[in-house]
């Protein structure tokens, strides 16, 4: 038979189809599943969960080419990723994973001829704090090297299943450096839906917005004025949805907050979904945290034991509510809400033409709030302690506190909670920071900051972050930094409007010929224009921030790229010597006579 | 259109521009009869909002005209020489994306992609060409659909399937990547229902999609461009 052709198709995915039944929003899910069966989605496949499902073909084939963990064409029996982070980059996992690959006499992005292995590199897989990172068959590795490499290399070859690897190659840590009354202080499960039901839902929204919460995935909305404008929407259903997409590069937070605070989290949503008046949740994870889904789960069916999820919650007659977990595929795009729920549904992640806005018009068309990990974590501890409580903490237009998830150029990497108004010098003093140069705040999307600002303090006033929180040291590449940041977004703009399709590309293509050495000062301005006009005319937030570090970099370290650029006004885009690559792949050379000079 | 109760007015670029609930701003901007560039739009389907040449500056702030319902006191800037450099800009980069040989496409002088260049005085692509490879699908007895050309409106996608109820296309990819699809295991338009009358057939902006048989029926110097600004063309009800 050959590799790719599946007579037992139907057979094969019969399982899958039972555990999903026949509504298109769980597409994605199956399509998750019939990659781990056929290590990637066949054609036959596609026809067979079309027809099955009772959608165009089209539909099945546009969800499945969209979501990075998902293949079109086969990748390897095993399938490893390694992050491309830039803290990873700068661990080393560009050497590793070349090391790897001749190793295993392999070329990045290919399968190997015995179909047994494909290596390749993957978006931020969250491990920013224990890199280099990598994934295999979806689980992550961390803290990789030359040793566990060959172990690795060794495990593959003597086709061991991933389950029976050594655990400590798996290893996550929460690395938690700092608590404040977020993650420091205990939490009694069911306190806050308690409070809730005692005081009333319109009292415990009052609690919200005297808590002055804002959304902590980096936008800042009020917590209260999302749940009122849902609470009020009408519709058959309400929903409330867990943003656990933590996509953001350097951002790790939420993966701690689910691994050891999930109870908190649950409970976030349960009191949302008493006060909008959902009868269903969703938690979007990611899909690079599917190790985390177990461990979900059973928390969940904990819950459910405990009377805290599931009919009469607490014993309040009519109050029903549930958790379902949907996993991701690897696209950042999905952190964004409206394009979150596209996914939930089983689509693209394509963000909406807004308005309507979720609250009105989100999943199946229904109200919806979506909301952060974080900022749920935080509305458990406002409904149990109250509003005032909570608004204590912080600034005037910042209350409460962050939780930053610090890598990079420091010895204490990890997970900090300050509360809002802490000064970057503060934070890098604690992280153990060498010779700070600059601070990546709330990732690639975020600012980059000069040491001359690290006076400035995070705060929706000031610095504004989802939570990332990335520092170089005085000697770093800041032009290779950005190279990287701009590489990401080309990765992950997903496709729909010009400016950030074509944009993103362009912008790449830039950057890279100034890093090449052939970039003069013409390619700068170039730079400017370009983020102009996709600061401005893109659909969604990844297009408006994709020019960011770019546009930092150009106003804030002019000694990054001058010292690259050619001393011309203009120098074509065509890479004469660039051109020879070809010719040197197909000869194996790469000696000084075969480049130009 | 002209019902009663329009009563209601925003302004752009200083006229007042009357409209009714549940119009967009490109609805009441065609409706009276102010031109707003645009490629992906066409009033007889859903809107997309893709394109973004039809972005326009409302009360300061940039929208999408094709997809942003109209409401009272919206003071809107259409033709202003920033947004019209910005719109020059989104044609160069499709034009740069795609592998677009005017001279020697049966769609020139029909082509609104072109047509659109001319209107914004786009004198060259000013941006590297991707020279992306892409097929040309000739499986059909009937159509061509030549992807080199197309620019991901999806016009098509929603013709197919709001018109003739048939979904033959799709998009599948992302990013740069972002690709048509056609609803065929094989991938070939020959393989799918699609037939050389239907709505989806006719509405490709560019010459993706071109009914075979038909190459230079029309002399170039006689084609729709050849003697109307796309400005007029778009503002016609019913244009294809």
């Amino acid at each position: 038979m050959e590799p790719h052709e599946f007579p037992q198709i139907e057979q094969q995915l019969a399982p899958v189809f039972e555990r999903h039944g026949r509504e298109a929003h769980w597409l994605l899910q199956i399509l998750r599943e019939a990659q781990e069966i056929f290590h990637f989605i066949p054609s036959a496949a596609i026809t067979c969960i079309a027809a099955h499902l009772g959608v165009p073909r089209t539909r099945v084939e546009g969800v499945a080419g969209f979501y990075s963990f998902l293949s079109l064409k086969p990748v390897g029996e095993y399938r490893v990723l390694f992050s491309d982070n830039v803290t990873d980059q700068m661990q080393g996992n560009p050497e590793l994973m070349r090391y790897f690959c001749h190793k295993l006499w392999l070329e990045p992005g290919k399968v190997s001829e015995d179909n047994l292995l494909s290596v390749d590199s993957t978006s931020c897989t969250g491990m920013c704090d224990q890199g280099p990172a990598a994934l295999v068959n979806g689980w992550p590795l961390t803290n990789l090297d030359h040793e566990r490499l060959d172990l690795i290399a060794e495990l593959i070859r003597g086709r061991k299943p991933v389950c029976d690897w050594p655990p400590m190659l798996f290893e996550v840590k929460d690395n938690i450096r700092r608590s404040g009354t977020l993650l420091g202080e205990p939490f009694a499960s069911g306190a806050a839906i308690r409070a809730t039901l005692a005081r009333s839902s319109a009292a415990t929204l009052l609690e919200m917005e005297a808590s002055g919460l804002r959304g902590r995935g980096g936008a800042g909305f009020s917590v209260a004025r999302k749940w009122s404008m849902c609470r009020v929407s009408p519709g058959e259903k309400h929903y409330i949805v867990c943003n656990a997409d933590e996509g953001e590069p350097g951002t790790f937070k939420d993966r701690v907050l689910l691994n050891s605070y999930a109870d908190l989290v649950c409970e976030g949503m349960t009191v949302g979904a008493r006060i909008i008046g959902a009868t269903k949740g969703f938690l979007y994870l990611r899909g690079e945290y599917c190790y985390l889904l177990h461990k979900l789960e059973q928390a969940l069916a904990q819950r459910r034991v405990a009377g805290l999820l599931g009919r009469n919650i607490l014993g309040e007659t009519g109050f029903d509510f549930d958790i379902e977990i949907h996993l991701g595929a690897g696209a950042y795009i999905c952190g964004e809400e409206s394009a979150l729920i596209e996914s939930l549904e089983g689509k693209r992640g394509r963000p909406r033409n807004r308005p309507p806005f979720p609250v009105t018009h989100g999943y199946l068309d229904q109200p919806t709030v979506v909301d952060n990990v974080e900022t749920l974590a935080c509305a458990a501890r406002i409904a149990a302690q109250g509003g005032e409580w909570f608004a204590a903490m912080g600034t005037a237009q910042s209350s409460g506190s962050k939780i930053l998830s610090i890598a990079g150029d420091c010895a204490r990497p990890g997970i900090y909670e300050y509360p809002f108004g802490v000064t970057l010098h503060e934070i890098l003093d604690d992280c153990g920071a060498e010779d700070p140069y600059a601070v990546q705040v709330s990732g690639p999307s975020g600012i980059l900051v000069s040491s001359k600002e690290f006076g400035r303090c995070i705060s929706f006033e000031d610095l504004p972050t989802a939570g990332a929180f990335t520092v170089f040291k005085r000697g770093r590449d800041l032009l290779q930094i950005v190279q990287n940041f701009v590489h990401f977004f080309a990765h992950e703009s997903c496709g729909f409007c010009t400016p950030c399709r074509v944009g993103t590309q362009l912008q790449k293509k830039i950057v890279d010929k100034i890093a090449n050495g052939h970039g003069t000062a013409y390619d700068l301005e170039e730079l400017k224009q370009l983020g102009h006009i996709m600061q401005t005319m893109s659909h969604c937030g990844l297009g408006h921030t994709a020019p960011n570090p770019v546009l930092d970099m150009l106003k804030k370290f002019p000694d990054a790229y001058q010292h690259k650029l050619k001393d011309l006004a203009f120098e074509p885009a065509f890479d004469l010597d660039g051109a020879l690559e070809t010719a040197r792949n197909i000869t194996g050379r790469d000696d000084a006579w075969a480049h130009l000079p | 259109m002209g019902a009663p109760a329009m009563s209601k007015t925003i302004t752009i670029d200083g006229k007042n521009v009357p409209f009714s609930d549940g119009q967009t701003i490109m609805d009441a901007a065609l409706a009276a009869g102010v031109y707003i560039p645009h490629l992906c739009h066409n009033p007889q389907f859903e809107p997309h909002g893709s394109c973004k040449l039809c972005v326009v500056s409302v009360n300061g702030r940039n929208m999408t005209s094709c997809t942003m319902p109209a409401a009272e006191d919206m003071v809107v800037a259409n033709n202003t020489p920033e947004l019209n450099s910005d719109r020059k800009a989104l044609v160069q980069m499709l034009f740069v994306e795609g592998n677009h040989i005017c001279p020697a496409c049966e769609a020139s002088g029909n082509c609104q992609l072109q047509a659109a260049a001319y209107y914004l005085d786009m004198l060259s692509p000013h941006y590297t060409h991707f020279y992306q490879p892409r097929a040309v699908d000739a499986s059909h007895p009937e159509i061509f659909l030549d992807l080199n050309r197309c620019i991901l409106c999806e016009l098509c996608v929603r013709a197919s399937r709001e018109v003739d109820g048939k979904n033959v296309f799709g998009i599948s990819g992302r990013g740069i990547g972002t690709r048509l699809v056609v609803n065929a295991a094989s991938g070939r338009l020959g393989d799918t229902n699609f037939a050389a009358t239907d709505k989806a057939a006719h509405v490709c902006p560019t010459g993706a999609i071109l009914i075979k048989r038909q190459g230079y029926r029309i002399p170039i110097g006689q084609r729709t461009f050849d003697h109307k600004n796309i400005s007029e063309v778009q503002m016609e009800p019913d244009h294809e």
